[in-house]
């Protein structure tokens, strides 16, 4: 179900590398518990972000939550199609609804992001807490 | 009086459900320490006649009845159609919630709507929200708002926007490491524009325009909103007497970005100040930084139109300390009365209503301009308020005309401490031609003598 | 079902519903050369009178209203509306008072406002009140503002408030809108305040604290006493949310438990009509400590004569445009007049009693998760529910079909779920029982028959709305 080639956040973000270059989105987990989104706040290109710092806000009809960044890095892109279409982040959030992409500073930041193991493992004991 | 509608066998048959024996030892989680352990000393209930008694000899003691007033000063005295007091006191109106639960409140939720939509006809612009408290604290959210946009910390705040608004505006912002400049007015009666410019630069979050202003001197917006745009600041249009929307040319067709103001004109009585009604519109580039609750139009899954609490997401119940308001609670059944007056009124009604308003106090201008001892203290053209200079101390003339049972208007020199010789009357269409007549000519004997 | 066109669908050209007398004074034609003329109000409504009223008519029986049945909404105070209120509140010499008129023509408006004070003085054992906040937030507002005046005067506001996971939105909002930031405070297990965390955030740097009580799950937080001493230890003020005041009327005072400012909601405790969202009104009480930064205008008695005072220097400054929403004000007076001692005390005695009546009748079927003791409200969830699929979202629409509100849902937010139910005292045991009865029936249909939640409601004007849409692509405004 999760991507093994992620890694990811207790605040339920993911983040893909390719050489220098990172993906970041939110779960599907945290598309489920938000509902339908509505809009999306993105940063701008250029912007400056350390790890665990909001580069954004997801709305749904009834909730708001900060988005994380998972690792520091200058934003490249951001998924300018959430604009106008903001239900793909329900319907893709691993593939189509990535958020930004940005350029890796501190590769050794992901060593404290959990597997796609230890976050299913981690969903599971959040379900068994409520 | 007592609004409980439990019997006896009620309460005893609910204990027994409950397991407790008395409805006080429902109350043993409160510590012994922190109960009261007496009675409130407050007077003892009144039944339904001697509380009405209370209150009619309560209201005796005001009189403002005996005189012919015209005073205005951010509170209007209009003619309300039967109507607005009779579809406002339906209970259906009167006593619901907000209407979070859209599908038992579509009344409520419609007429919002169209309220919203009123207001965005006549103010010129995209979007208007339920209301706000009044017109005071819509200048202060207006403030508020712009700064959110444009992270700009200066605002510009003419002289001539109402005393009572630019002290809320204070109080609001006094907090937040705002720098509130406050701009004076030129013979005209009008802000400053030599000052403005003086002042404004492109650290300014905003200039705030209120026309017609508080002398009731119209102003140029379209001028002040160039101004604000051409250093990136944005021109918040404010507007104290609604009636005057149904002349003078929309805000949002002289550059406003965000109009505001009291909408108490529309139908709802002088009610000794309150309760009010704010209101606030904008163009839609500014949506998500838009305060105040807002029904939206949608579908429900039959496909039938309905309406909806929408775009909640600004609001504090749901982003809390990020919201774009603390907002809750607004003035929902007077923007009701508003929707009402409106919708009776029509286009030609508002029109008509504004021209008896600026012919009405033209008239009683230039008569009053023509008595010896009176003198105009500004030039600038006035819609239904303006400010004489009187030879005598206003006071004295205020006191004298009283005891004739007028009341000439507002004494402007709490507020302007160089106006101390000047009033601020008002006249609407209430007022008639011979009660304008008479202020005439006993102004004139006091000032002959 | 017919339904109810917008008044735009129904307007035409040359349609009025209102009549000017003639104009009595000479037309002076040129009045209008020198200012900007607006050109016609586009698509601006013209309808007649009787088109008006039906059109009003019609809209309201669509809505649900307390007049209707019974309103449970937890932290609202949903409370029958005594109509001689409404009559008082019409008196033509209140409606006709003008707010700039000379005091000695309108003892009558300040002797209300003043006797307001005095009594609920005494109800909540503060020190003195100001009228001026239109609603609870903005109650909430001045709150904060009094206290930052007071730190500030002492030499420093500090930088943060402390605030409950349990409290309402306005809370937070209002303290950010402050200059505050804001550190949650964990509840404990038996969900009130957690006294350790509190205490290892309060320090030099916390402000105040924002609590409700008893909090938003309807439990008293029995260590309020506590609480303030942590709070005052290190030079901090308690603010109190008295939302829930329907609760202690009687029974015990806000003064009497460290708090040193309090907003009402006089739409909330004190009966005055929720008008479909307002207006209401949140005065807001204080400590004599807090008293001199009170904003304006003050209003005093001297020898039996009411004046208005506004030299108050460390005031600070004004909320409204005038008095605040004095009309709601001769409500909420009239109802406390009306019921006196006694009266207030079987108002709070009553609602409590109602609402454990409630929680007893309901605790099989819907999952409390705390069972501390609740007051006048309490909070379910849907946990039981949810293995059948069905969340609070359905249990409140089917609940629409048996005739009933539903109650406050998904609040407060450290209960996930949440239905929290406040009856109020002005319910007859008939009517908690319909509401327990169909309460009782969605459990059941819960098991039996959950798609009959899912679908619901069934027969009501609208059914469910597309809120995904109407927040996607907004429509704000009705255009031709």
């Amino acid at each position: 179900m999760y991507p093994e080639e992620f890694h990811y956040t207790k605040d339920h973000e993911w983040v893909k590398t390719e050489g220098d270059e990172a993906t970041i989105g939110i779960t599907d987990f945290a598309q489920s518990q938000l509902g339908d989104v509505v809009f999306v706040e993105l940063p701008d290109v250029g912007e400056e972000l350390k790890s665990h710092q909001t580069l954004g806000v997801v709305e749904s009809v009834k909730a708001v939550s900060d988005i994380y960044s998972p690792i520091s890095g200058e934003v490249s892109e951001v998924n300018e199609g959430l604009n106008d279409n903001p239900e793909i982040l329900n319907q893709d959030p691993h593939t189509k609804g990535w958020i930004i992409k940005l350029k890796v500073k501190n590769p050794s930041e992901l060593d404290k992001l959990m597997s796609a193991s230890e976050y299913e493992k981690y969903l599971e004991g959040l379900k068994d807490e409520e | 009086m007592s609004y409980i509608a439990l019997s006896e066998k009620d309460k005893k048959e609910m204990l027994k459900a409950i397991g407790a024996s008395s409805p006080k030892k429902l109350f043993d989680c409160i510590p012994d320490d922190i109960k009261l352990k007496r009675d409130l000393k407050i007077p003892p209930a009144r039944s339904e006649p001697e509380i009405l008694e209370y209150f009619n000899e309560c209201a005796r003691k005001n009189r403002n009845h005996e005189y012919l007033s015209f005073q205005g000063a951010g509170a209007y005295q209009h003619f309300i159609p039967a109507a607005v007091d009779y579809l406002s006191s339906r209970g259906e109106f009167v006593s619901p919630y907000t209407p979070y639960q859209a599908e038992v409140s579509q009344g409520t939720l419609q007429l919002i709507f169209e309220f919203q939509t009123l207001i965005c006809q006549l103010t010129g612009m995209d979007i208007a929200n339920a209301s706000l408290y009044d017109g005071a604290s819509g200048a202060a959210e207006a403030v508020l708002m712009a700064m959110r946009i444009n992270r700009k910390s200066k605002v510009l705040l003419p002289k001539t926007v109402h005393p009572h608004y630019r002290q809320v505006i204070q109080t609001y912002t006094r907090n937040l490491g705002m720098d509130v400049l406050e701009i004076g007015y030129d013979s005209a009666g009008r802000i400053d524009t030599a000052e403005l410019e003086k002042n404004i630069d492109n650290d300014t979050s905003a200039v705030v325009c209120q026309s017609p202003n508080f002398f009731g001197v119209i102003e140029d917006l379209d001028k002040i909103s160039a101004y604000a745009h051409e250093n990136k600041a944005l021109s918040i249009a404010v507007s104290a007497e609604a009636s005057s929307f149904g002349l003078i040319k929309a805000p949002g067709e002289m550059g406003a970005d965000i109009a505001t103001g009291e909408a108490q004109s529309f139908g709802i009585p002088l009610s000794f100040g309150g309760p009010y009604l704010g209101f606030m519109a904008c163009n839609n580039e500014f949506l998500r930084q838009f305060p105040g609750r807002i029904s939206g139009e949608t579908q429900d899954i039959d496909g039938n139109r309905g309406f909806v609490l929408t775009l909640s997401t600004r609001e504090q119940h749901i982003r809390r300390e990020r919201a774009t308001s603390n907002i809750c609670t607004n003035q929902a059944l007077c923007a009701l009365r508003a929707t009402i007056f409106l919708e009776l009124l029509g286009e030609k009604g508002l029109g008509e209503w504004a021209r008896q308003n600026i012919q009405k106090a033209n008239y009683a201008y230039d008569l009053f301009k023509g008595i010896r001892g009176v003198s105009a203290a500004f030039s600038g053209e006035v819609y239904n308020e303006f400010v004489i200079k009187t030879e005598k101390k206003w006071k004295e003339v205020e006191n004298e005309l009283m005891r004739k049972n007028i009341i000439p208007g507002v004494s402007l020199e709490k507020f302007y401490p160089e106006l101390d010789n000047c009033g601020l009357v008002c006249v609407t269409e209430v007022s008639q031609k011979r009660g304008i007549d008479r202020f005439a000519e006993i102004l004139t004997d006091i000032l002959a003598t | 079902m017919i339904r109810e066109r917008l008044i735009f669908e129904i307007s035409d050209k040359g349609k009025k519903g209102f009549c000017f007398p003639k104009l009595d004074v000479p037309e002076k034609k040129s009045l209008n050369e020198k200012i900007p003329i607006r050109s016609s109000i586009k698509d601006f409504p013209q309808v007649s009178e009787v088109e008006v009223v039906r059109h009003f008519t019609r809209l309201s029986q669509t809505n649900y209203c307390i007049d209707k049945g019974i309103y449970p909404l937890g932290s609202c105070t949903m409370k029958y509306n005594p109509k001689i209120n409404e009559k008082i509140a019409q008196i033509e010499n209140f409606i006709t008072a003008h707010p700039c008129s000379d005091p000695e023509i309108s003892q009558g408006g300040l002797q209300v406002l003043k006797t307001l004070e005095d009594v609920l003085i005494e109800v909540t054992g503060m020190d003195a009140f100001t009228f001026q906040p239109a609603a609870g937030a903005q109650g909430e507002l001045v709150g904060m503002m009094l206290i930052r005046a007071c730190l500030e005067e002492r030499g420093d506001p500090r930088k943060f408030v402390l605030i409950p996971d349990s409290a309402h939105g306005t809370n937070p909002s209002s303290a950010h809108i402050c200059g505050y930031k804001v550190k949650e405070i964990k509840s404990n297990d038996s969900g009130t305040i957690d006294l350790d965390d509190l205490s290892k955030n309060m320090d030099k740097d916390a402000a105040a604290v924002m609590i409700t009580n008893p909090n938003t799950l309807g439990i008293f937080e029995n260590q309020i006493k506590q609480v303030s001493e942590i709070i005052h230890s290190k030079g901090g003020l308690v603010y109190m949310d008295g939302a829930n005041m329907n609760a202690l009327m009687g029974i015990c005072r806000p003064g009497d438990m460290g708090v040193d400012v309090i907003h009402l909601n006089l739409h909330k405790t004190f009966s005055t009509p929720h008008g479909g969202g307002g207006p209401g009104a949140g005065p807001v009480g204080v400590g004599s400590i807090l008293e001199p930064y009170l904003p304006l205008p003050r209003v005093l008695k001297k020898d039996g004569q009411y004046f208005i005072d506004e030299n108050y220097p460390k005031s600070i400054g004004r909320i409204h445009s005038f008095y605040g929403n004095f009309l709601v004000a001769v409500k909420a007076l009239a109802y406390i007049l009306s019921l006196g001692p006694e009266g207030l005390r079987e108002v709070s005695e009553t609602a409590v009693l109602n609402s454990n009546y409630i929680r007893k009748s309901l605790e099989k079927e819907y999952h409390l998760k705390y069972k501390a003791p609740t007051l006048h409200e309490c909070v379910f969830s849907d946990k039981h529910q949810k293995q059948y699929g069905i969340s609070n979202i359905d249990i409140a629409k089917r609940l629409i079909d048996l005739g009933v509100h539903p109650p406050t849902m998904s609040f407060p937010l450290i209960v996930h779920g949440a239905l929290m139910t406040e009856p109020t005292e002005t319910e007859s045991k008939a009517d908690l029982d319909s509401f327990i009865e169909a309460m009782k029936q969605i459990a059941e249909e819960a098991r039996e028959n959950p798609d009959i939640l899912k679908s619901a409601p069934h027969d009501s004007y609208v059914r469910r709305l597309d809120e995904t849409t109407a927040a996607r692509n907004p429509k704000l405004r009705w255009k031709p």
